[in-house]
C-alpha cells in the first residue's frame, strides 16, 4: 500500500510540476504579459489590432484565416470586411503587403511572427511593444528597450505616443561616471491613455500566442479530462492489480 | 474423411489455436515468454522502468509512422510540414508532442532502469550480456534521439548538428574527411537531413527493435534479478515452481497496466500542458526555421545528452587539439559496458552492501544531474570548475570499484526474497 501510495504521489507531484513549468513558461526576466489564451475577446481585438497595424509587413505564413476565424468565434462576413486586406480567400494563410526589396528598407526582412510566441514568449512581445524610445542614433529615430538596434520604427507611436530613456548615472569599475538605460516615460501622449495601451500591447501579445499554436486553448481543456480519465483508470488498474496479488505471500 | 479431434494433446481441441500451434510455436511461445515465466515476487517501484520503456519505444513507433506520412525530409519543406503537421494534420499537433515528449521520456525511463541495475547489481553475472545489450541500446537510443532532433529543422537543431557532428573532426587524420562524409556535403544541409531521416526512421528503429529482442531473451534466458539480488531458482516447490517466483502474467502483466497508467498520468500532464516543458523538451530557438548566418545566443543540446556535453566541455585542449574532450565523452559511455567487471562486490544487491558504494553510488547520482544542469548553462561563472569536478566524480565511481565495492563491508544475503509488493 505504502508504495502505491508513493506512486501516486510521483504522479501528482508530475502532474503538478509540468503544471508549475508550464505557467513558469512565459518568458524570464521579462513583466509578466497576463495574457489569456481562453480570453476570445481579447484574440479578436489582438486579431483586429494585428491585421490593422501589423500585417502590412509581418506576415503569419502558417496561420489560415479561415481556421482564425473559426477559433476565435469571427462570422465569415466580419472577417472578409474587416480583417483580410491581402487575400481574398478565407483559406489563404496571412501573407503581408511587403515587397521582396524590404530589406534594402529595413536591412532586415520584416519577420514571419507565426511562431515568435513560441521562439521568444508572449511576455517578450509585450515588453517589446512597450519598449520604444526615442534615439536619434538609430535610423528610425527609436530604439527597443527589449531588443536593442532594432530594425524596426515605432509604428504604433500614433496609438502609444512617444516615449523618452531614463538613465540612471552610475559609477563604472574605473570611478568614471556612465549612463545607464533604466527604463522609459512618456514624452508625447498617444491616441490610447497608458493603460489602454497596455491592453492593446497584450491583445497583440494574447493573439501571437494564439498564432503561434491555435490548439493551444483546446490542448489545455482536454487535458483536464485526460487526466481525470487517467484518475479514474489507475483506481481500477490498481483494484485489479490488488485482486490478483491477494494470493501473493 | 472426418476424424475425431485427437484429444491427447488438449491444445488441439482449440480449432483456430490448434491449427496454428502445429504450424507456428504460438501457445510455446507465450508460455516461455509469459505466462510461465517466472519473475521474483519482490519486485519493487524500480521494476516499472522496464517495461515503461517497452511502452515508451512503441508510442515512438508508432507516433513516428504517423508523423512520417505528413513530414517532407527536405531542407527546404521539413519546417513548414512540421508546422503543417502541427496546424493542419487532424490530431497533428498531439501525434507530434507524444512523439516529441516521448523522446524524453524515454531518456528518464532508461536512466532511471539503469540506476535499478547499479542498485540491485542486475549487471552482475550470469547477466553480463543483458546489461551489455542494453548499453548498446543505450547507444543507439542517443544516435536516433540526436537525429530525430534534426529533422524539425528549426535553428537549434541546424546548429546542434552543427556542434556535434564537428567532434568528429576532432579526430586526427580521419577527422575531416569523417566529418565531409558524415554530412554528406561540406556544411549541414540538405543531404544531411536526408540522411538522417532515413537512419532515423528505418535503420535505427529497426536496429533497436532487435537489441530489445535479443535484451528480452537474454532477460528470460537468465530470469530477472531482484531487489534482494539472490537467486530465486534454487527454492522450489513439490511441482517444481520457484517459491519466490510468479508468472508474469497475470501478475506482473496486472502490475504493469498500473505502473503505465501511472506514467501516463504525468506523461500526459506535459503533453497537454507543458509539452515545451519550459523549454527543456522542446527549445524556443528551433520555433525558428535553421539559419545558417544566425546563431542562437546559446547552443545547448537537450537535457538529456547534457551530462555528456559538460563532460565534452569540461576537458581543455591539449597539445593543440580539441579531441581530448571527445575522447572522454566517448569514454563515459565505455565505461558502462564494463560494469559487470568491475564490480567486485561479492553480494548484488544495494541492501546487503556495507557504506563505501553506498556513498560511491550517492556522490555518481548528484555528480550526474550536477553536470547535466552544467551542460545546459554557458560555459561561465562556477559551471566549468564544477563540471570538472563531476567528471572526475563520474569516472572515479567506475574506475575505483573494483577497490570499493572488494574492501567494502557486506551484511548476510538472506536464503528467500524478502517481502513483496
Amino acid at each position: 500500500m505504502r508504495k502505491h501510495l508513493i506512486l501516486i504521489a510521483v504522479a501528482l507531484f508530475g502532474t503538478a510540476l509540468s503544471l508549475g513549468v508550464a505557467s513558469a513558461e512565459e518568458g524570464e526576466g521579462l513583466p509578466h504579459a497576463g495574457a489569456d489564451i481562453n480570453n476570445i475577446e481579447s484574440l479578436q481585438r489582438g486579431a483586429r489590432n494585428f491585421m490593422n497595424y501589423c500585417s502590412g509587413c509581418h506576415s503569419l505564413k502558417y496561420v489560415r484565416y479561415n481556421r482564425m476565424a473559426k477559433d476565435l468565434e469571427i462570422p465569415e462576413p466580419e472577417l472578409q470586411a474587416n480583417l483580410m486586406f491581402t487575400s481574398d480567400k478565407p483559406f489563404d494563410t496571412v501573407v503581408s503587403s511587403m515587397p521582396a526589396d524590404a530589406e534594402a528598407w529595413f536591412g532586415k526582412q520584416p519577420p514571419d511572427l507565426s511562431l515568435m510566441a513560441r521562439a521568444r514568449s508572449v511576455d517578450y512581445i509585450y515588453a517589446f511593444l512597450k519598449g520604444f524610445y526615442v534615439d536619434k542614433a538609430r535610423p528610425w529615430g527609436v530604439n527597443n528597450l527589449i531588443l536593442p538596434a532594432t530594425s524596426m520604427p515605432a509604428v504604433l507611436s500614433s496609438v502609444q505616443g512617444l516615449q523618452k530613456p531614463v538613465y540612471h548615472s552610475e559609477k563604472d569599475e574605473h570611478g568614471s561616471d556612465i549612463m545607464v538605460l533604466t527604463g522609459v516615460e512618456l514624452m508625447t501622449p498617444g491616441a490610447l491613455k497608458p493603460e489602454e495601451y497596455d491592453q492593446f500591447a497584450r491583445d497583440i501579445a494574447n493573439f501571437l500566442d494564439y498564432a503561434g499554436e491555435p490548439i493551444k486553448a483546446k490542448r489545455e481543456s482536454t487535458g483536464i479530462f485526460v487526466i481525470l480519465f487517467l484518475l479514474v483508470f489507475f483506481a481500477f488498474a490498481y483494484a485489479l492489480k490488488k485482486e490478483y496479488w491477494k494470493d501473493v505471500h | 474423411m472426418a476424424s475425431a479431434p485427437d484429444t491427447a494433446d488438449p491444445s488441439k481441441t482449440r480449432r483456430l489455436v490448434g491449427w496454428i500451434d502445429e504450424r507456428f510455436p504460438m501457445t510455446k511461445l507465450w508460455k516461455e515468454q509469459v505466462s510461465e515465466y517466472y519473475a521474483p515476487k519482490n519486485f519493487n517501484f524500480w521494476y516499472y522502468f522496464g517495461s515503461l520503456a517497452l511502452f515508451v519505444l512503441v508510442n515512438q513507433l508508432v507516433t513516428g509512422i504517423f508523423l512520417t506520412m505528413n513530414y517532407k525530409p527536405s531542407a527546404a519543406e521539413a519546417f513548414s510540414s512540421v508546422e503543417y503537421i502541427m496546424r493542419d494534420v487532424d490530431g497533428g499537433w498531439l501525434i507530434r508532442y507524444l512523439h516529441s515528449t516521448g523522446a524524453s521520456a524515454f531518456f528518464i525511463v532508461v536512466y532511471l532502469h539503469m540506476f535499478r541495475a547499479l542498485l540491485y547489481g542486475s549487471h552482475r553475472k550470469p547477466r553480463e550480456l543483458l546489461w551489455i545489450f542494453g548499453c548498446l541500446i543505450f547507444l543507439l537510443l542517443m544516435a536516433e534521439a540526436f537525429m530525430g532532433y534534426v529533422l524539425p529543422w528549426g535553428n537549434m537543431s541546424f546548429w546542434g548538428a552543427q556542434v556535434i557532428v564537428s567532434l568528429f573532426g576532432s579526430l586526427p587524420v580521419i577527422g575531416a574527411g569523417l566529418v565531409e562524409w558524415i554530412r554528406g556535403d561540406y556544411v549541414i544541409a540538405d543531404a544531411t537531413l536526408n540522411r538522417f531521416f532515413a537512419l532515423h526512421v528505418a535503420a535505427l528503429p529497426l536496429a533497436l527493435v532487435f537489441l530489445v529482442i535479443a535484451h528480452l531473451m537474454a532477460l528470460h534466458e537468465v530470469g530477472s534479478n531482484n531487489p534482494d539480488g539472490i537467486d530465486i531458482k534454487k527454492h522450489k516447490d513439490d511441482k517444481g515452481h520457484y517459491l519466490d517466483g510468479i508468472p508474469f502474467h497475470p501478475y506482473y502483466t496486472v502490475k504493469d497496466i498500473m505502473g503505465v497508467t501511472g506514467f501516463l498520468l504525468i506523461f500526459c500532464g506535459v503533453i497537454f500542458f507543458a509539452p515545451t516543458f519550459g523549454g527543456l523538451f522542446l527549445e524556443g530557438p528551433n520555433f525558428e526555421p535553421a539559419n545558417p548566418l544566425q546563431t542562437p545566443p546559446h547552443i545547448a543540446p537537450v537535457w538529456y545528452f547534457t551530462p555528456f556535453y559538460a563532460m565534452l566541455r569540461a576537458v581543455p585542449s591539449f597539445a593543440g587539439t580539441q579531441v581530448w574532450g571527445v575522447l572522454v565523452m566517448g569514454a563515459a559511455i565505455v565505461v558502462l559496458f564494463f560494469v559487470p567487471w568491475l564490480d567486485r562486490s561479492p553480494v548484488l544487491s544495494i541492501r546487503y552492501r556495507g557504506p563505501l558504494y553506498k556513498i560511491a553510488l550517492a556522490i555518481f547520482s548528484v555528480s550526474f544531474i550536477i553536470l547535466g544542469v552544467c551542460g545546459l548553462k554557458p560555459p561561465s561563472g562556477i559551471y566549468p570548475q564544477l563540471a570538472k569536478i563531476c567528471t572526475a566524480l563520474y569516472f572515479a565511481f567506475f574506475l575505483l570499484m573494483p577497490w570499493y565495492t572488494k574492501i567494502d563491508s557486506v551484511k548476510p544475503v538472506p536464503e528467500r526474497v524478502t517481502g513483496h509488493a
